[in-house]
């Protein structure tokens, strides 16, 4: 077996956050780096491009060492180029000259750079404001420049930090697509921090999760968020996520509350995780008599509409389980009003166990 | 095919912006701001003699004065700028803890009256000074009293003007365009020719036009550096000086001058803000 094209150990010590990875990537795979606010993503996208000197560590980029104890590589001579959430398109310069700052800084002769500005403003549909100035785009079309301009340089590992965050529902569409195909379909090796599942599905063959500076979990998109194994996964993969202990039949969390559920793959004793969609959770008003389900008492945090659906957020009841909080139900608009909704209310959760998932946390 | 027009500018005229209402009281002192600022000028034309105000200007000693003046403040103007620019970048963008101690001291000439800096200057540079015995004996240079000192002079109280606004907009334009430059592949060097100076023409211009203004009303430090002689470092102020002793009218002229020249400067050169590029 070869060893893979990018790895990185990183270490960076703040005075209140650690960040302490090990990953890698083969040439030519897009892995999303997922994981809540202050994780720590952007500070290691930070040290892969340069801009942050890491307390330990080492980057190997194919067979180059960009980052290792006493040696930085400056970021000019790294061939990492870097997408963020803002355009931070260059405001004195046109689109074209934009695009073609990256070719012109490696020394490329003007015409010939000029010529790769226009292919790649082409390929991302901006041909026709080749001349404007970005005050001049709406955030969309600068966002599609700045795309053209990182790749311009050709570099050899692309960052992109949430480069649809910033976007408006109609832009980001457009601007994924264009991600699809001249990143993902391009085989250009990436780098894609975001918050969205969709983001990671569409674009990513594999997902790292980040949590407090550490990898929590990692492995192929699908499969990581298809069974997420953390709280904040599952959040982003639209589950709901309980863990705990695996028992014969279901799963006991830290408080001694029994979830009943399928185990898959898991044995009697190991940590684990019950995983539910929310579309399977069932909402009363008084706690349901009788019922062969897991039956938890909440308080409604939060009333989210959602297409079709209502989510009803979870937030623990004094003296209730702790573990609720965060979870989600979906139901019908009509249900909201049927039982008189309203933020702070006390209901009661139901999932039948069959459609509870128990799997190994690890 | 599109052309790189400027957007079109949306007008607040008098008529539409009705927001927030400035509170009545203000007015009043600020007024009266502009009347000490404006009224003295008035006073200044009012009792100009201006019969003989061709006469007065185009005296020999004026026009000496006045092209000294300029071409001294055009140098000094252009040491600034060399000097200051490369200051206010290092004071921007250096991450030594110790610069934070220089920072106050650079702004030292904008709050020392200029005669205690043309005296320090003459510490310095003068015969017995540190630096002037070494220039003097190793060199036979002599500094004050020197076209040359004039310059220092003005050099001296103007860099502060550029350098502080300078670095206000480097400030303000942040490092993160030279970040994504560098991640582009632009050298430091690079990325500071094209993207950085870009990005703060509007500070360096409105830093420059500070510092021509203030380089030709220098008085304090230059008469205590370099002297009063005609021809050499006789500036216009200095000649306004001389003159309001024996002759009120010349001196009197010779300022209406010097507010025209002021006049002009902000006229073709008004300091913008750092939104001049948008």
């Amino acid at each position: 077996m070869t060893d893979p094209w990018l790895s990185a150990r990183v270490l960076v010590r703040r005075p209140a956050f650690t960040l302490d990875v090990e990953f890698t990537a083969e040439h030519g795979e897009v892995v999303a780096v997922i994981g809540p606010n202050g994780a720590g993503k952007s500070t290691l996208l930070g040290v892969l491009a340069g801009l942050l000197v890491p307390d330990g560590g080492e980057i190997r980029l194919g067979d180059r060492v960009v980052t290792a104890p006493g040696l930085h590589v400056p970021p000019h001579r790294r061939g990492v180029g870097l997408l963020a959430q803002q355009a931070m398109l260059f405001p004195h310069l046109t689109a074209l000259a934009n695009v073609a700052f990256g070719p012109r800084a490696h020394g490329v002769p003007r015409a010939a750079a000029e010529a790769r500005a226009r292919e790649l403003l082409a390929a991302v549909d901006a041909a026709d404001l080749a001349h404007r100035r970005p005050a001049r785009m709406s955030g969309g079309q600068q966002q599609r420049v700045a795309l053209a301009r990182a790749l311009a340089p050709r570099p050899e590992l692309l960052l992109l930090d949430e480069p649809l965050a910033a976007l408006d529902v109609d832009a980001a569409p457009a601007m994924r697509s264009l991600l699809r195909r001249l990143v993902r379909a391009e085989r250009q090796t990436a780098l894609l921090v975001t918050h969205d599942a969709l983001d990671a599905l569409v674009l990513a063959d594999r997902v790292v999760v980040l949590t407090d500076g550490r990898i929590v979990e990692q492995g192929p998109t699908r499969e990581v968020l298809a069974r997420p194994r953390s709280a904040f996964t599952a959040r982003i993969a639209g589950l709901d996520l309980v863990p705990g202990v695996a028992l014969a039949d279901g799963l006991r969390t830290a408080d001694g509350t029994t979830v009943a559920g399928r185990l898959d793959g898991v044995a009697v004793g190991e940590p684990a995780v019950a995983v539910f969609p929310p579309a399977a959770v069932s909402v009363f008003a008084q706690e349901p008599k009788g019922s062969p389900r897991n039956v938890f008492p909440v308080r409604l945090a939060a009333i989210e509409p959602r297409g079709d659906v209502v989510r009803l957020r979870a937030s623990a009841v004094p003296g209730g389980p702790g573990w609720v909080d965060g979870l989600a139900a979906d139901v019908t608009p009509a249900a909201v009003a049927d039982l008189g909704l309203e933020p702070g209310m006390v209901l009661w959760f139901a999932v039948k166990a069959a459609e509870t998932a128990v799997y190994p946390a690890r | 095919m599109t052309t790189d027009r400027p957007a079109p500018r949306v007008r607040r005229s008098d008529d539409h912006a009705r927001g927030v209402a400035l509170p009545g009281l203000l007015w009043v002192p600020a007024a009266a701001a502009f009347a000490l600022i404006a009224l003295p000028v008035v006073g200044l034309v009012l009792r100009a003699d201006w019969a003989r105000l061709p006469d007065l200007l185009l005296s020999e000693s004026a026009l000496t004065a006045l092209r000294l003046s300029l071409e001294t403040a055009a140098i000094s103007t252009v040491l600034c700028i060399l000097l200051g620019g490369p200051l206010a970048a290092v004071l921007a963008r250096g991450r030594k803890r110790w610069l934070r101690w220089i920072r106050p001291l650079v702004l030292l000439p904008l709050v020392l009256p200029p005669v205690v800096g043309g005296l320090a200057l003459l510490l310095l540079l003068g015969r017995m000074g540190l630096l002037g015995r070494v220039l003097d004996t190793w060199f036979g240079i002599t500094v004050p009293f020197t076209t040359a000192a004039v310059v220092l002079a003005q050099t001296f109280v103007a860099l502060p003007f550029l350098v502080v606004s300078l670095e206000g907009a480097l400030r303000t334009a942040g490092d993160r365009y030279e970040a994504v430059a560098a991640t582009l592949g632009a050298s430091p060097w690079l990325a500071f020719r094209r993207v950085t100076v870009p990005l703060v023409l509007p500070g360096l211009a409105s830093g420059t036009v500070l510092a021509f203004a203030r380089c030709m009303g220098e008085f304090g430090a230059t008469i205590a550096f370099a002297g009063s002689l005609e021809g050499v470092t006789r500036t216009l102020p200095l000649l306004v000086y001389l003159e309001r002793e024996t002759d009120t009218d010349a001196a009197i002229a010779l300022s209406l001058l010097i507010v025209v020249v002021a006049v002009l400067v902000i006229a073709i050169a008004r300091p913008r803000g750092a939104d001049g590029l948008r």
